[in-house]
């Protein structure tokens, strides 16, 4: 591991009971990144991020969180940490203000700037009691004693769900200070626009392993484009399927549509220009698409890898 | 849902309370299926106790003329009169059951009130109602399923412990009179219970509002059957549950009419209850939630102050509720010495063998062992407010800042261990103030606060138990209740009946001095309050060890 990581999660085993939630998970979180963790609903986000809190105690397998073991130093460690859990529970008889206050002390003390700003900006009424609060305000006041918070990291467990689009734009632009001010936050994510502006690297984990991780541009990277040319000479659809990493192939009449391979597009490039083309539109996988092929346990694209076209 | 109905024309539709009824059904099997621990396992145990209890004291006084012999003594003391309600007639079948019949009304209405809160209000505090309100169930239907659940619970405990005594050779009428009296506590307060879900916002909150009626109907009662019958404050029985329940006097009177009490109750309650359900929204009370502080005070700021606020409500109620009990315990014995001043009983306990001297004395110690089990109940809800936050997520916002774990944890124990101290102090105060002021022989400040505090260890062995519980078996924490009720038992029935020395020992109530009338032995006290903080300590590092989310 290199010191310039915030976590360094290795071969992560968790079970409950017979359910193994987490299966040789790896994680590595660069310091001062914002780094998305995605995955399907019962994947093991919320595990791995207990376990990084030592509220868990792993089965197997390494996890460094700021240099430190947390099942063994959880204390010390969360003296640096803020965490918004996947669900704010809040005491029914506390108000929102008393809440945040005292999230603050047990941190050892809040900044009073702060907290007035981010109550300002995220229009948080302070006096309703805990259970009076609507689930998207349940969210803001946890996630106000977090961002409130001087801690270097933020392990964030869904914490837009619920917020109408304006807080979740606020929530952005906090995100990015945190960012800009060298602070590091792993945020666990099913909103995928969220994703896509606010991190830095995804990690995204499927049945408690890691199945991919990096900048999303090298995840787009690694997903195939869509093709739609239109040609003089068209190739027969057995033909064009047999051609270098294309995939999905449909012929309609001089019209072919496909997907291919990131690493192969030039190839397909140079072969549709033999054949005379005449209108060609590529696009990028959308973001849907590319996170699609990897919730699925067998990804679409593999399915139709697989299938004799 | 087997009652959803199909969709129907305009014109067809059900009439309003059926579909406020619609799914009632349903609820009732899942209730049911929920409760498959609990219900039979308490009905079961109810009936042990009242069986079993009868049966070992017929065995060991068969006739009559033995049980008076043996038991009249112990049984026509004030101390217990004023306990358990006065001897219904001195014969061997009245004396089998005079401490279960009122015990067994008070644990039967506990029961029933459990029941009705868990599937009420405690549901909607959990937001499951709203899942299932969205479905095709109507708005009156998780009540009556749950008061339908926790009837079905008191009745099952009544009759089959009448059954069970019947069985034993017991007079018959006289065993219906006892299941009858047991049914009219616990039908009355599935009634009262319909309503006080209704009231509060919380289920917490019904929790206090709920035990707060049984405790004052147990007070209610205690004051009428000290008072000499004839008097005002004797007709005063007739207004609590629990004192209709003696006033059915099995194997004496045998009252069965009183049963008309306990249905009116029951069915003038559940009205009620609807009535007030169709008043309030879900997840609320009648009451609206109040705004709160913008700004949490400055003594807000660690674990220990924040259990010590969550737990504000129960420390007030208490305080107010040992104030209460204690001037009550303390203005009894008056009646009390009057009592033992009355030549019949003089005369029948000292040909009978028994004490005839400082009934105050006894009578204080019987009152004080009583609400020590009481003060151990609220040790144990204290704790396994531990276990709920850890289950709600709410442990996790707290463990998430760096709090140690055994700070957390040690809070939860601190608070019950030192407010049941402060509580039995206050009632000792109470009890010591008033009691001189109506009986010149009656323990004075220092005596009465002295036997208080000498049931506190064993108070805290069974906060302990909760604690071990707590911290390594979670999901089994709330077998500390059944650890409170058995120990209990053990030692206000287990002399009665003679059970083994080792099993009264095994209960932590039987070794505290009983003060101020005997002498303070400090051994008991040193050993059960080391037991206390092993279990404890054992807890802790349990907790240190396991999952805490
Ligand atoms: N305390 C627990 N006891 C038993 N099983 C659990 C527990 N916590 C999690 N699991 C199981 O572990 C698996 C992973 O759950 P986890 O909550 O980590 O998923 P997640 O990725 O956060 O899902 P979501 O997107 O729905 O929040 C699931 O199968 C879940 O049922
Ligand atoms: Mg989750």
């Amino acid at each position: 591991m290199s010191v310039n990581d915030a976590i360094t999660v290795t071969g992560l085993r968790k079970s409950f009971g017979r359910t193994a939630a987490l299966d040789g998970l790896d994680l590595t979180v660069r310091a001062g990144e914002v780094h998305g963790f995605l995955g399907p609903n019962g994947a093991g986000k919320s595990t791995t991020l207990r376990i990084l809190l030592g509220l868990l105690r792993p089965d197997a397998g390494r996890v460094t969180v700021l240099g430190r073991d947390p099942w063994r130093d959880a204390t010390e460690l969360h003296r640096h940490l803020a965490y918004v859990p996947g669900d704010v529970v809040l005491w029914p008889t506390l108000s929102g203000g008393e809440t945040i206050d005292l999230l603050g002390r047990l941190r050892g003390g809040i900044d009073e700037g702060r907290r007035r700003d981010l109550v300002e900006r995220f229009e948080l009424d302070e006096t309703k009691k805990g259970k009076a609060y609507s689930k998207g305000n349940r969210q803001k006041v946890a996630l106000v004693a977090a961002l409130a918070s001087e801690a270097p990291l933020l392990v964030l467990d869904e914490p837009t769900a619920g917020l109408d689009p304006l807080m979740e734009e606020v929530f952005q632009r906090e995100l990015s200070a945190l960012r800009a001010a060298g602070r590091t936050t792993l945020l666990s994510s099913h909103i995928l626009s969220e994703v896509e502006r606010a991190c830095d690297r995804v990690s995204i984990v499927r049945s408690g392993r890691v199945v991919d991780t990096g900048s999303l541009d090298d995840l787009r990277h690694l997903t195939r484009t869509r093709v739609h040319a239109v040609l003089r000479r068209p190739p027969t659809a057995a033909e064009a399927s047999a051609w270098a990493g294309v995939h999905e192939v449909v012929l309609d009449g001089d019209a072919l549509s496909c997907a291919v391979d990131a690493e192969h597009l030039g190839d397909l490039v140079a072969a549709l220009g033999r054949r005379g083309v005449t209108g060609l539109t590529c696009r990028p996988p959308t973001l849907e698409e590319l996170f699609l092929a990897r919730y699925q346990s067998v990804g679409p694209a593999r399915a139709v890898a697989e299938q004799p076209a | 849902m087997t009652t959803g109905a199909a969709p129907v024309a305009e014109t067809s539709r059900p009439a309003p309370w059926v579909s406020r009824l619609a799914g009632t059904a349903s609820l009732l099997r899942l209730a049911g299926r929920r409760d498959r621990m609990l219900v039979p396992s308490s009905v079961l145990g109810l009936v042990v106790l009242a069986v079993g209890s009868a049966q070992a004291t017929l065995a060991l006084y068969p006739t009559d003329a033995a049980a008076s012999q043996g038991l009249g003594a112990l049984l026509a003391n004030p101390s217990v009169v004023a306990l358990y309600g006065p001897l219904p007639s001195p014969t061997a079948d009245a004396l089998a059951v005079v401490k279960t019949v009122m015990m067994g009304a008070f644990l039967t209405a506990v029961l029933g009130f459990v029941v009705v809160r868990r599937h009420t209000r405690t549901e909607e505090d959990e937001g499951r109602f709203e899942l299932l309100g969205s479905g095709v169930v109507g708005r009156w239907a998780p009540l009556v399923a749950a008061v339908a659940l926790a009837s079905a619970a008191v009745l099952a405990a009544g009759v089959l412990s009448g059954l069970g005594l019947a069985a034993l050779g017991m007079d018959p009428t006289g065993s219906a009179a006892f299941a009858i009296a047991w049914l009219t506590a616990g039908l009355a307060t599935v009634g009262v219970s319909a309503v006080v879900v209704q009231l509060a916002s919380t289920s917490r909150g019904a929790a206090g509002l709920g035990f707060g009626f049984l405790a004052a109907a147990f007070a209610v009662r205690a004051a009428a059957d000290s008072a000499a019958s004839g008097t005002w404050t004797h007709a005063l029985g007739w207004v609590s549950p629990l004192g209709w329940a003696g006033r059915v006097e099995p194997y004496g009177a045998d009252r069965l009419w009183v049963l008309g009490m306990g249905l009116a109750t029951l069915v003038g309650g559940v009205a009620a209850g609807v009535a007030l359900l169709d008043r309030r929204d879900l997840g609320a009370g009648l009451l609206p939630v109040r705004v709160g502080p913008r700004r949490a005070a400055p003594a807000l700021r660690g674990p220990l102050s924040l259990v010590v606020r969550l737990a504000r409500g129960t420390v007030i109620g208490w305080g107010v509720g040992m104030v209460l009990g204690g001037v009550l315990i303390g203005s009894l014995l008056g009646a009390v010495a009057d009592m033992g001043r009355d030549p019949a009983v003089r005369d029948l306990l000292e040909k009978l063998g028994g004490t005839t001297g400082a009934f105050e004395d006894v009578y204080v110690a019987a009152e004080v062992h009583v609400v020590g089990a009481a003060v151990a109940g609220m040790g144990v809800a204290l704790v396994l407010r531990l276990v709920s936050a850890e289950r709600t997520g709410l442990g996790e916002l707290v463990l998430a800042a760096p709090t140690a774990r055994a700070r957390w944890f040690g809070a939860h124990v601190i608070l019950p261990v030192v407010l049941s101290a402060g509580l039995m102090a206050v009632l000792g105060l109470a009890i010591g103030l008033v009691g001189p002021t109506v009986a010149p022989a009656a323990p004075g400040v220092g005596a009465c606060v002295g036997a208080c505090l000498a049931v506190l260890p064993a108070v805290w062995v069974v906060v302990g138990v909760a604690t071990l519980l707590a911290g390594a078996r979670p999901r089994l924490a709330p077998f500390a209740w059944g650890v409170l009720l058995v120990t209990f038992l053990v030692s206000e029935v287990g002399p009665l009946i003679d059970l083994p020395t080792w099993l009264l020992d095994l209960s932590p109530f039987t070794h505290p001095s009983s003060l101020p009338a005997g002498s303070f032995e400090v051994l008991p006290a040193v050993v059960l309050t080391a037991v206390a903080a092993a279990l404890v300590a054992l807890g802790v590092l349990a907790y240190r060890r396991r999952d805490a989310a």
